[in-house]
């Protein structure tokens, strides 16, 4: 059907009834429908413009509400971020008092602040082993229960999706519980087989090492349900294909299950260790950036200049280079991805 | 030698089984673990007692004494979610039929769709100061308010991400029959829109949800003693001088309750929605 015609017939029938709007569309095969606007005059006209004019106002006033929501409280942040970091700021009775200060505290965050560039580094290295860690498990277990029967597939999915869904905060307190040096039951299941107690969260040879197994404990059942899904859609007339020219489990991984799933493996990596930069909750309860810097990662140095030691401005500096590092690494990554499609597509 | 291959791939598929069964029970270990560590003693549990008395003192120490309020904080943390997730999804869904099916100028769906995403990736923390700054001026700190506002922002981003999918799934042909048969887009999106991206609905609305009932880093700045929700309420047992494992346990249990329901009896849109979103 062309538009051109029903727009300017059926619009009188704009606010009535969908009953009626159809027995008027039935109306438009009759002989005499190419007198119906003109029967319909003056009256027909001015509701027509109220319903384009309706519509116009609902297209603009449906994507207002997100457009100043995020104006408002995602956009204009950043700015107050530019504004605070070249401030010196004082709590007054609830009300800051903001004082210009220059790059003073940009220069200092350079020069002079340690510990947040120990967090730079351990976030990274953080990042880095525990999503590395979470996509070879995850990517090999969902190979190895591709072709799975149904039996038992919800229950899986049930106990897979847990850590996903429940706060972070708590899977803190779990392993808290878990990893206490005298009383944890990891160091008791560890005295079995004869090996000493680890203080897995106080010393600082353990401490950044623990938490990245938490982090795998949390994020691999993430990985596993994605690589399964990703598998199962790939064309199975491939590996019928290969199987007859009787290849071999390991050639089929190398040669054709992987290079299938590359593209999916590469940006799921890219994204979720862009992602784990987030990590914070279970760090506060775990160990608290401690021993010494040995757990400090980029937000719980914001977080404590921010809030522990009420220094506003320097926070701020920290939080907009954060800021901006990170998404030029999102840009960076979403350019390369969509390079990588297109180049397929064009292939 | 055909069939030889078959067995060994069978076994492997077997072997494969196992390992997934055994990070199974990894994963299932830890919850069981500070589930029974809730029904313990403080002292048992220092003492690391693996079958200990049981008690339920830590349940009723957080609902019923002076020195925390858990039922409140869950209280808290409900509201909060409730609220947060209904506009979200609103918000959400009225964008995306917008920006898919109606064609707004480009430069608006590309700034919008694209400043989405690269906000959903930053670190929360990054806004957490400047939020606290802002509302501190609108003197409207450590009030629900501040608090459902911020949850709104934070999953406003995937709850679009979500919605533009789901509605794009919507033929294209039924909002055109609709738009023949002269109805308004008022009408259209709340006669065919709505109905038609109701799974999609509880797909995000259940993950906004979780993100919002699971938050702690904007809970814990922008909260007061009275708004505190329960997540920030589980980190203060952590942190007192006497660190009180037994509660904080409870607490734990007790604030996992919702995301146990949700897989339970929406396993599904759950899924759905985690998906979609990674796919992206």
């Amino acid at each position: 059907m062309d538009r051109t015609v029903p727009s300017a017939v059926s619009s009188p029938a704009g606010h009535s009834g969908r009953g009626e709007a159809r027995e008027r569309t039935l109306e438009l095969r009759t002989p005499d429908f190419k007198t119906t606007p003109l029967s319909r005059g003056r009256a027909g006209k001015t509701r027509s413009r109220n319903v384009s004019r309706a519509n116009l106002y609902w297209k603009a006033g449906s994507l207002a509400p997100a457009v100043a929501i995020l104006v408002a409280l995602s956009i204009w942040p950043v700015f107050n971020l530019l504004h605070l970091s070249v401030s010196s700021v004082e709590w007054s009775g609830g009300e800051p008092v903001v004082e210009f200060v220059g790059l003073r505290n940009f220069v200092e965050l350079f020069s002079d602040e340690p510990v947040y560039w120990a967090g730079v580094k351990n976030t990274i290295i953080f990042a880095v082993c525990a999503v590395t860690s979470q996509m070879v498990l995850g990517f090999a277990m969902a190979l190895a229960v591709r072709r799975a029967s149904k039996v038992g597939r919800g229950v899986l999915t049930a106990i897979f999706l847990m850590p996903i869904v429940i706060p972070p905060i708590v899977i803190g307190a779990m392993w808290r519980l878990m990893l206490g040096r005298d009383f944890g039951i990891v160091n008791f299941l560890l005295a079995i087989v004869g090996l000493g107690p680890v203080d897995w969260l106080g010393d600082a040879r353990f401490a950044l090492f623990s938490i990245i197994l938490v982090d795998i404990w949390h994020w691999t059942p993430f990985v596993f349900l994605l690589m399964l899904a990703g598998l199962e859609t790939l064309d199975q007339e491939v590996f019928e294909a290969a199987r007859l020219d009787v290849v071999s489990r390991w050639q089929e991984l190398r040669y054709v299950t992987i290079p299938l799933m590359l593209p999916t493996i590469l940006i799921t990596l890219a994204f979720r260790i862009i992602l784990s930069f987030k990590v914070f909750d279970e760090i506060f309860l775990l160990t608290a950036g401690g021993p010494g810097t040995a757990t400090e990662v980029i937000n719980f140095s914001i977080y404590r200049v921010f809030f522990g030691q009420d220094r506003v401005g320097m926070g701020s500096a920290m939080s907009l280079l954060t800021l901006f590092a990170v998404a030029l690494l999102i840009i960076l990554a979403n350019a390369v991805g969509r390079r990588r499609k297109n180049g397929r597509a064009a292939a | 030698m055909r069939s030889g291959l078959m067995n060994t791939r069978h076994l492997g598929t077997a072997g494969g089984h196992l390992v997934v069964w055994g990070y199974a029970l990894i994963i299932l270990g830890p919850m069981l673990w500070i589930f029974s560590n809730s029904f313990k003693r403080q002292i048992d549990i220092l003492m690391g007692t693996t079958i200990a008395p049981f008690t339920l003192s830590n349940y009723e120490g957080i609902i019923n004494s002076r020195q925390s309020q858990f039922l409140w904080n869950l209280f808290n943390s409900a509201v909060v979610a409730v609220s947060s997730t209904a506009a979200v999804l609103l918000i959400a869904t009225l964008a995306a039929f917008t920006i898919i099916r109606l064609e707004p100028p480009r430069w608006i769906t590309y700034l919008l769709l694209g400043w989405a995403l690269i906000f959903h990736m930053l670190p929360t923390l990054t806004f957490v100061g400047s939020w606290y700054v802002m509302f501190s001026q609108l003197g409207l700190l450590g009030s629900y308010t501040a608090l459902i506002l911020t949850h709104i922002v934070h999953n406003l981003p995937m709850a679009l991400f979500l919605m533009t999918g789901f509605v794009m799934n919507i033929p294209k042909e039924l909002v055109q029959c609709a738009r023949l048969d002269g109805c308004s887009y008022r009408q259209i999106f709340v006669h065919v829109i709505v109905p038609l991206s109701l799974g999609g609905m509880a797909a995000a609305g259940a993950l906004a949800f979780i993100a919002s009932w699971s938050d702690f880093a904007i809970a814990l700045n922008l909260s007061n003693k009275e708004t505190m929700t329960a997540p920030v309420a589980i980190a203060t047992f952590a942190q007192e001088h006497q660190i009180r494992y037994g509660e904080m346990a409870a607490a734990s249990v007790l604030s996992m309750v919702p995301a146990l329901v949700f897989i339970l009896f929406g396993q599904r849109f759950v899924v759905r929605g985690l998906l979609a979103g990674a796919m992206k």
